[in-house]
């Protein structure tokens, strides 16, 4: 089974929760020893683990005929991939794109993030994905959120082969139930026109089915799963310097991940105790908002930020937090707690996160209920027996979710489709 | 001559309310009472109140041949007066008919027996003396909560002065014997039991309406027929279960009513007795001991404790309530001492379990919460109150024991002064007769 898979992020560098995703499925699909990928990203950086995939950067792909010496490309090119793969592609060059702006291997550049331009972005990914469908043999057709759904289409037009889509998140998660009518349309045509819809939860799958107007037979849930950790981060050891518990909030701070509940429910907590602390970590466009509102509460002592976390720092703050709480409003899955409690941290989430349909050894509240959030908390904080116990469940609960399986479901799905 | 001992067992706890931990201090008040009545009327409609009609039907309709035991838990009979009392009326009228035999068990349908054999004491005498003040019997057998039984127990019941018991008929525990004979305890040898069938109780209780089971639908007449085949050998079928199996966990619609009016006919056709607990125990000699280390209970397949201290959350609960029994039984305080009794239902612990994340079955069928972490932290919020008001009672430097010999001065304390004080007047009197009789003189 050979697919042809279109993402936009993939570690190291990576922005988002698709990449950590993207990586985990294709890491887990690759075990299965007749699995063949081959993964499409906007711009490679070089340092990607190609040992189980193989990497085309679209930025690497010739859309217009440059008569380009070996040596040349080789300088260019050889650190993303094998100089006969640009002369290869260059003859699958299947229009007139002169009059597009390209650099003189023939490519257009791509950013790889999330610009402004980002809708004549994924414009340009779909012209390059032309030339790689036409280049390239494969059975089925994968790909990644929005970004990717034109250029998996127009695979799809090349080539007839089944199109499965893989939703990570809707537009109506993004801006809270207010879709961009642009981006929405993206989104439906893709769903209207692929041939299978992958969810990341029970949870998307119901926002693509009601508001998307898909029928049910046609989405499938795939819960997301998580990397078992390396050596050298279960090496790390615990951090802080204070006696007391320490609550930790880690991700964007931004709407949809609901951070004024989480100091809305420190604020309850600490007028009745003394020995628990708050973090939160990370930073987004409403951190000056939140310290506003830790400051107005009077609790700015006990409550501290710390700016945005990268890799290491992020597990660093894990091993050092005593309880870990994700309120978000609404998250096709979330895959952090999952690493918390992979550190061996108790975890609160909220029943609007997807992985909540998964997770059984965390406690669930409701991202409005700060008052159910403030009791777990301090139950957390103050019972040795449920923490202990959070602990040792949560990390044996978690280190059963595997990308391996995750694989094995979509790879039952290829199987339907390809006959 | 076969006989069937049918044992009902009655019991609902005081269901806590959202209890957050801001309320510690404030408010002590633990119970929802809005889902325990509608609990508690929805059950006592469908079940409790036709089921004790039933029996009354039967019980005079075969004029005394008809015979069952029932058992039900104080916190249920202080459920049922606050909001059910037609259901202890029903209880009261089965009572006077002779045909029905109450047993013993803790009052607040505790698990003390495993941890603290001075409260257990206690719960027992406050049970028995409850059912005779309701229903004028004083019961000689023990039932302990959800059937747990072990050597221990069997020792400090007969220490008690039971020699009749009943519990599970646990496969473990038998491996190839039959639970269909009277046994004793292999510790206290005085201490008879009766074991429970749990095929045939099951049969009733969980079978009976299951379409996929092969012998669906079960009859009157194929269920004598099924003990009537038993080796002519075993005398003995005890089918225990769950009051609620009539009318709740089978709905009426099912036909478990008649269902269980045809059966004594049947049973009669082919010769089967009905009898009580004491009745059969008394009649029957035991075939020989029954040796039980660890605890067996008639909860779920392993029969074992794990539904209420299998895993951490329940242990650390249950030792935290129990830390504070002994100082409980020194205060006065009567709201105190209910609220201890309520506190210790083993269904608290109950809904902490986290067995049915695997089996997916009926733990979470029963909880009023959402996940076993909710049960955990609403106890222990509630439980911090609790322990706060028992600290309060007395100060925490003076320890249990200074406290005990305290208290025992304190009580005497009037005892004395009025001793004295006769005696002062004994003193006075004397003098002033004798002033009397020298002013005479």
């Amino acid at each position: 089974m050979r697919a042809l898979m279109f993402g936009w992020e993939f570690p190291p560098h990576i922005l988002g929760g698709l990449g950590t995703a993207s990586y985990g499925l294709t890491k887990g699909m690759s075990l299965q020893p007749d699995m063949e990928i081959l993964f499409v990203i906007p711009k490679p950086w070089g340092d990607e683990d190609q040992s189980f995939l193989k990497i085309i950067g679209a930025n690497n792909t010739p859309i217009v005929w440059k008569d380009v010496p070996f040596d040349i490309v080789k300088e260019r090119l050889g650190k993303y991939m094998n100089p006969e793969e640009y002369y290869r592609l260059r003859d699958h060059i299947y229009a007139d794109f002169n009059y597009m702006y390209t650099n003189d291997l023939g490519c257009i550049e791509f950013s790889g993030r999330y610009p402004n331009n980002i809708l004549e972005e994924t414009n340009n990914y779909s012209i390059v994905a032309g030339v790689i469908a036409r280049t390239y043999p494969y059975d089925v057709i994968h790909a990644h959120d929005w970004l990717t759904y034109p250029a998996g289409l127009h695979a799809k037009s090349i080539s007839g082969k089944p199109l499965v889509i893989h939703v990570h998140a809707t537009e109506f998660d993004r801006s809270r139930g207010n879709p961009n009518p642009i981006v929405y349309g993206i989104e439906k045509d893709g769903m209207d026109n692929c041939d299978h819809i992958i969810c990341v939860s029970n949870l998307t799958r119901k926002t693509v089915i009601e508001n998307y107007h898909q029928p049910e037979w046609k989405v499938t849930t795939v819960h997301n799963a998580v990397e078992p950790l390396s050596p050298e981060i279960e090496a790390i050891e615990r951090l802080a310097g204070v006696p007391e518990k320490i609550v930790t909030f880690l991700g964007r701070i931004t709407m949809q991940k609901g951070p004024e509940f989480f100091v809305e429910a420190a604020t309850l907590v600490l007028k009745k105790t003394k020995h628990i602390r708050f973090v939160m970590a990370g930073s987004g466009d409403m951190m000056n908002q939140m310290i506003q509102l830790v400051a107005e509460r009077g609790i700015a002592d006990k409550f501290h930020f710390t700016g945005f976390l990268r890799g290491r720092q992020v597990y660093e703050m894990l091993k050092s937090s005593d309880v870990y709480v994700m309120p978000s409003v609404s998250e096709p899955f979330g895959i952090s707690p999952l690493e918390a409690m992979q550190c061996g941290v108790p975890s609160i989430i909220s029943y609007q996160s997807g992985c909540s349909e998964i997770l059984n050894h965390v406690i669930k509240t409701d991202y409005w209920d700060v008052e159910a959030m403030a009791d777990a908390i301090y139950s957390i904080c103050t019972h040795p027996g449920m923490a202990e116990f959070l602990k040792e469940e949560g990390k044996k609960e978690v280190d059963e979710i595997k990308w391996e399986y995750a694989g094995q479901k979509v790879r039952d799905i290829y199987n339907r489709l390809v006959h | 001559m076969k006989t069937i001992c049918f044992y009902f067992q009655i019991h609902q706890p005081f269901r806590l309310k959202r209890y957050r931990f801001f309320n510690i201090g404030r408010d002590h008040y633990y119970y929802d009472d809005f889902s325990n009545e509608d609990i508690l009327q929805q059950i006592a409609g469908r079940s409790y109140i036709p089921a004790n009609r039933m029996l009354l039907d039967l019980i005079n309709q075969y004029k005394g041949r008809f015979k069952v035991a029932i058992s039900i838990s104080g916190v249920a009979l202080d459920q049922l007066e606050i909001y059910a009392p037609e259901v202890i009326d029903g209880l009261r009228e089965l009572s006077k008919t002779g045909g029905v035999e109450f047993l013993s068990e803790t009052y607040g349908h505790s698990l003390s027996s495993l941890i603290d054999p001075v409260e257990f004491r206690l719960q027992v005498k406050q049970h028995t003396e409850k059912i005779k003040l309701l229903f004028g019997q004083e019961p000689t057998v023990l039932r302990n909560t959800e059937l747990i039984y072990s050597d221990d127990i069997s020792d400090l019941a007969y220490k008690m002065g039971y020699r009749k018991m009943i519990t599970e008929g646990a496969k473990h525990i038998l491996g190839w014997k039959s639970p269909n004979y009277v046994y004793q305890s292999a510790t206290s040898t005085g201490l008879k039991l009766l074991l429970k069938n749990s095929r045939f109780s099951d049969d009733i209780a969980f079978r009976f309406s299951n379409y996929n089971w092969s012998e669906y639908p079960l009859t009157a007449d194929k269920f004598i027929a099924w003990i009537a085949a038993t080796p002519p050998e075993e005398q003995i079928i005890n089918l225990f279960m769950n009051y609620e199996t009539f009318g709740n966990m089978q709905p009426s619609h099912t036909g478990i009513f008649e269902f269980m009016k045809a059966l004594p006919r049947f049973a009669f056709e082919k010769n089967i007795e009905f009898a009580t607990p004491s009745e059969i125990l008394d009649n029957h000699a035991s075939v020989g001991p029954i040796s039980v280390p660890n605890p067996i209970s008639w909860a779920d397949e392993e029969r074992d404790l794990s539904a209420w201290l299998g895993n951490k959350l329940q242990q650390s609960a249950f030792e935290t309530l129990y830390k504070y029994g002994e100082r409980v039984r020194l205060c006065e305080d009567r709201k105190l001492k209910q609220d201890w009794l309520y506190l210790q239902t083993s269904d608290h612990f109950y809904y902490m379990s986290t067995k049915h994340f695997s089996d997916g079955s009926i733990h979470s069928q029963f909880s009023p919460y959402q996940s076993p972490y909710d049960a955990f932290n609403n106890y222990m919020n509630v439980l911090s109150d609790f322990i706060g008001r028992v600290k309060a009672q007395y100060p925490d430097t003076v320890d249990n024991e200074e406290l005990n010999s305290l208290l025992t001065i304190i009580h005497n304390q009037e005892k004395i002064i009025k001793k004295l004080e006769a005696e002062l007047k004994s003193v006075t009197d004397a003098n002033t007769a004798k002033l009397v009789k020298k002013s005479e003189e």
